[in-house]
């Protein structure tokens, strides 16, 4: 199987969607 | 010199090495290896010996600079602790973002350093290494340099959140 970074706008879309759920994270652990 | 304008001037440090440092990054995988193949045999070896090492040089040191000025921002803004402990000690959403986004700054670096810059070292035969192993090397590259183009993303949108949260 062909590694996902492999593409340059895959690598776009996984950092688009690790950016939203870092801002879940954040907004889940905060004190 | 007051603590004021040692503040603004380590951040406006801190600034412009990431711009250097990202910006190179994004070159990279922006332009410069989607570009390799289309550009005639006999040109590659001016990207290789001249024009990637000069990259490197600047990413490299670009990338401890950011780092260097981002804590010592951090220390001498009191959010140092809070923010590596992800916002969990306190100081809110702003924190956790911040901290997860220097924590990704911090992988990246360490990516730039011990994995990005020692197999470009090989591929670009700066050091001494069988040929058989080069294209190893430069695949292994360029994946890190793509997982560093992929947190710089979360990366960026921490940094800016916490100057301006989204909530």
């Amino acid at each position: 199987m062909k590694n996902p970074l492999e593409s340059l706008p895959t690598t776009i879309v996984l950092g688009v969607v690790l950016t939203v759920i870092m801002v879940l994270v954040a907004q889940a652990i905060a004190v | 010199m007051d603590m004021d304008f040692a503040l603004h001037l380590v951040r406006w440090l801190h600034v412009v090495s990431g711009v250097m440092w990202i910006g190179l990054l994004w070159y990279l995988n922006f332009v410069q290896v989607p570009t390799m193949p289309k550009i005639p045999d006999e040109l590659k070896p001016a990207i290789g010996k001249h024009i990637a090492p000069a990259v490197l040089f600047w990413f490299r040191w670009s990338a401890a600079s950011t780092v260097f000025f981002g804590l010592l921002l951090a220390w001498m803004s009191g959010y140092l602790g809070s923010s590596l402990a992800i916002g969990t000690a306190g100081g809110g959403m702003a924190t956790a973002l911040l901290g997860i986004a220097m924590w990704f700054g911090l992988i990246m670096a360490f990516n730039v350093w011990f994995v990005i810059w020692p197999n470009q070292k090989i591929a670009l035969g700066i050091v001494d290494a069988p040929a058989e192993k080069k294209p190893g090397a430069a695949r292994r590259a360029m994946l890190f340099s793509r997982t560093n183009t992929l947190l710089s993303i979360p990366m960026l949108y921490g940094m800016v959140a916490f100057q301006n949260p989204p909530f």
